[in-house]
């Protein structure tokens, strides 16, 4: 019996006008996927260091969230109360078990309670440490891992997220090079998240709202220098 | 059990849809909103019209070494853990999907906004079989909750008022107290919101669409602004991506080309909020993330289009541009196509997927304008694409028996010059005279098709070619 998977990939050869064995066909391939080549990269991405951090910045909000510049990340935990009090919050917040998170000064702040693992939708904020910063669009890069739980990403109404300003990059490409040099060629964690301001619907006489499924406001704390 | 199919009576739908005032009310937001926002995002990237050749060039090798990249795509999608399907038909596709449901003893399913889930029919499948679909995306939970199909395919309530909205919410949500305040569509988000999450956090599975599937890493992309595609996927004990063949992409790179176009042409941002890629179930330390990951690669006709002209179709990425900028849809919105996928791309893909003698009127829905294919971010020549339609419908004899018999007197006479000129030169002389005191007919003999609508402009008195025979002799 032929399988529905050999009349579909039969189909496609047919009407291909192929066998699926032409060497140079197979070598285009290989070639494209261990090469991955770039194409057209917008000229606005490829500004030095300093102009990609103030471009991060300006698409960041542009994006509709918002962003702090702290000088190093032992600011974090008092940038995090300040956050929670300005919006009249419980000073709470849940956190993956991630070590670059771990190690802040958390007894800095000992009114804030600080809780660890996945979000069950119960908590109001949420806390992650990005992969990365895209300065092109203002997007942050979110890798899943024993550390790092997607849920915290979607569930809470306020997503807290710290970036590394070394970790800005013009660029997406940029970020699956380093992405490759972690993982390995042709290997991905199970989830990248890539976020770009806070969830929005205009399903409604195509008025924008915020606000829709996933957090209603996404905070950015910035970190150090480029 | 399949979508009822009405593209057959589209004259007749059309009628009905222009005289529908809270449709018209609704349609009149589509232009003016979705044009400008394009129109900025582009200006604002100097490099947009060359990421546009450069994400056609993609989809075109893409395609051209479709059945190698499949192959790909299915070694690294199982090699990180995830099943992967092929469906060469709708009604294949829907019993994967139910089959899965089954064995994890699913009674509810949330869904992420899929056009294929709508064009295989697989929420009444489910459902038929006792197991419960819930749309997440706001618009698909509103038409979902109406009973009715997608009206665009980014945007499927957008033929809906607020006040609909309202109504719909007070029917449904009977549980809520009736003296709340839903005027806002603000308060009627949050509704949506609170409603909906409890559904999310109560599904057994998740199925989703796909933006693209990767063929470099075997994952799958999906790409939303409310975060309910990736709730759908991330919360519940299996995840299942429905997908066609033509999301097949290369690489991580080429897939970054198609996102710089795809947000942009679709709402005019820089990029949709949420992008997510998805590779296999989650993995062994994983605190949380899908326990089963299933692809389920669906064919339904398009591996037949790969073979001629209608290729280029397959390049479309679902930006929803063409029919953002379609006068025929600003006039008679989404529903009056018939099937699941209206405007412009619609016009194209539905003879293809359905049969031209279901969707022949179709390529007909056309003022030629050619915005659509200005706009299209994989440039694809969609006006081109729906003539070959039209000369396909002619070769099949599917015509009205007056329009083939003037076309075929037509090309009787342009395929004889000595002929064709002096008949079409006292033809437009005639004409001339009759219609000289208004400048245009209200009513021609042959052509009823036309004149019901509009006016026929008379010509000037003489033919283009015996104008350029002149003007040749002037220089
Ligand atoms: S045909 Fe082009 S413009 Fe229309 S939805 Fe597809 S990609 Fe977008």
């Amino acid at each position: 019996m032929t399988s529905s998977r050999d009349v579909l990939f039969a189909s496609i050869r047919t009407a291909l006008g192929v066998s699926g064995a032409e060497a140079p066909r197979r070598q285009a391939v290989a070639d494209r996927i261990s090469g991955h080549p770039r194409g057209v990269i917008p000229a606005r991405a490829e500004l030095p260091p300093a102009g990609q951090i103030a471009l991060f910045k300006e698409m960041v909000e542009a994006a509709a969230a918002t962003l702090v510049h702290l000088p190093d990340a032992s600011a974090v935990p008092a940038a995090i109360a300040a956050y929670l009090r300005a919006r009249n919050l419980p000073l709470s917040i849940l956190r993956g078990a991630d070590a670059r998170l771990a190690n802040l000064p958390w007894q800095s702040e000992p009114a804030l309670d600080v809780w660890i693992g996945p979000s069950d939708g119960r908590q109001l904020a949420g806390l992650s440490h990005a992969f990365g910063g895209i300065a092109e669009s203002g997007t942050v890069v979110m890798l899943s891992g024993p550390d790092n739980p997607s849920t915290l990403n979607l569930l809470p109404d306020h997503h807290l997220v710290v970036v590394n300003a070394a970790d800005v990059t013009g660029t997406y490409e940029e970020v699956w090079d380093r992405i490759r040099t972690l993982y390995g060629p042709g290997t991905l964690p199970r989830t990248v998240n890539w976020i770009t301001g806070p969830s929005r619907s205009a399903d409604i006489e195509q008025t924008l709202l915020l606000g829709a499924h996933g957090p209603r406001s996404l905070h950015v704390l910035l970190v150090g220098d480029a | 059990m399949s979508v009822h199919i009405t593209s057959p009576q589209f004259k007749q739908n059309a009628r009905e849809a222009l005289a529908d005032q809270p449709l018209q009310k609704a349609l009149a937001k589509v232009g003016p909103g979705f044009i400008g926002k394009r129109a900025a995002a582009a200006e604002k990237l100097p490099e947009f019209e060359a990421l546009r050749d450069s994400a056609r060039d993609i989809k075109n090798h893409t395609l051209a070494h479709l059945d190698l990249y499949m192959e790909r795509f299915e070694e690294k999608a199982r090699a990180a853990g995830g099943h992967v399907h092929f469906a060469v038909d709708a009604a294949e596709a829907r019993n994967i999907i139910l089959g899965i449901c089954r064995d994890l003893g699913a009674k509810t399913v949330t869904k992420g906004k899929s056009m294929i889930s709508e064009e295989i029919g697989l929420n009444d499948h489910l459902e038929a079989n006792g197991i419960q679909p819930v749309e997440t995306d706001l618009g698909e939970y509103l038409i979902q909750i109406r009973g009715e199909g997608p009206s665009h395919i980014i945007a499927p309530a957008i033929h809906l008022n607020k006040e609909q909205v309202e109504a719909d919410f007070r029917r449904v949500h009977a549980d809520l107290p009736p003296e709340r305040n839903l005027s806002e569509p603000t308060a009627l988000l949050a509704e949506a919101r609170g409603k909906l999450r409890e559904k999310f956090l109560a599904a057994d599975v998740g199925i989703t669409g796909a933006n693209f599937l990767v063929a470099e890493t075997g994952t799958s992309i999906i790409v939303t602004n409310e975060g309910n595609g990736d709730l759908t996927q991330t919360l519940p004990k299996a995840h299942i991506v429905l997908a066609s063949i033509e999301k097949l992409v290369p690489t991580l790179e080429d897939v970054s080309q198609l996102l710089r176009v795809l947000a942009r042409s679709a709402t005019g941002q820089e990029m949709s909020v949420y992008t997510t890629f998805s590779t296999g179930p989650r993995r062994a330390e994983d605190p949380d993330g899908p326990g089963d990951y299933h692809v389920v690669i669906l064919d339904n006709g398009r591996s037949g289009m790969l073979a001629g002209q209608l290729r280029e179709m397959l390049r479309c990425i679902r930006c929803g541009a063409c029919m953002n900028h379609c006068p025929v849809y600003h006039a008679v919105g989404g529903h009056a196509y018939g099937w699941v996928y209206p405007g412009p791309m619609g016009s194209v893909l539905t003879p293809s997927l359905i049969g031209v003698e279901k969707g022949r009127n179709l390529p007909n829905a056309s003022t030629f304008c050619g915005r659509c294919e200005e706009v299209c971010p994989v440039r694809i020549p969609l006006p081109k694409l729906m003539r070959h339609w039209r000369e396909k419908e002619f070769e099949r004899h599917l015509m009205p028996a007056t329009q083939r018999t003037g076309l075929a007197v037509w090309s009787f006479l342009a395929r004889r010059g000595w002929l064709y000129r002096p008949m079409t030169r006292m033809a437009m002389a005639m004409l001339a005279l009759v219609g000289k005191s208004k400048g245009r007919f209200s009513k021609l003999p042959l052509a009823g098709g036309w004149t019901q609508y509009r006016d026929f402009p008379a010509p000037e008195g003489d033919t283009f070619q015996a104008q350029w025979a002149a003007r040749k002799n002037v220089r």
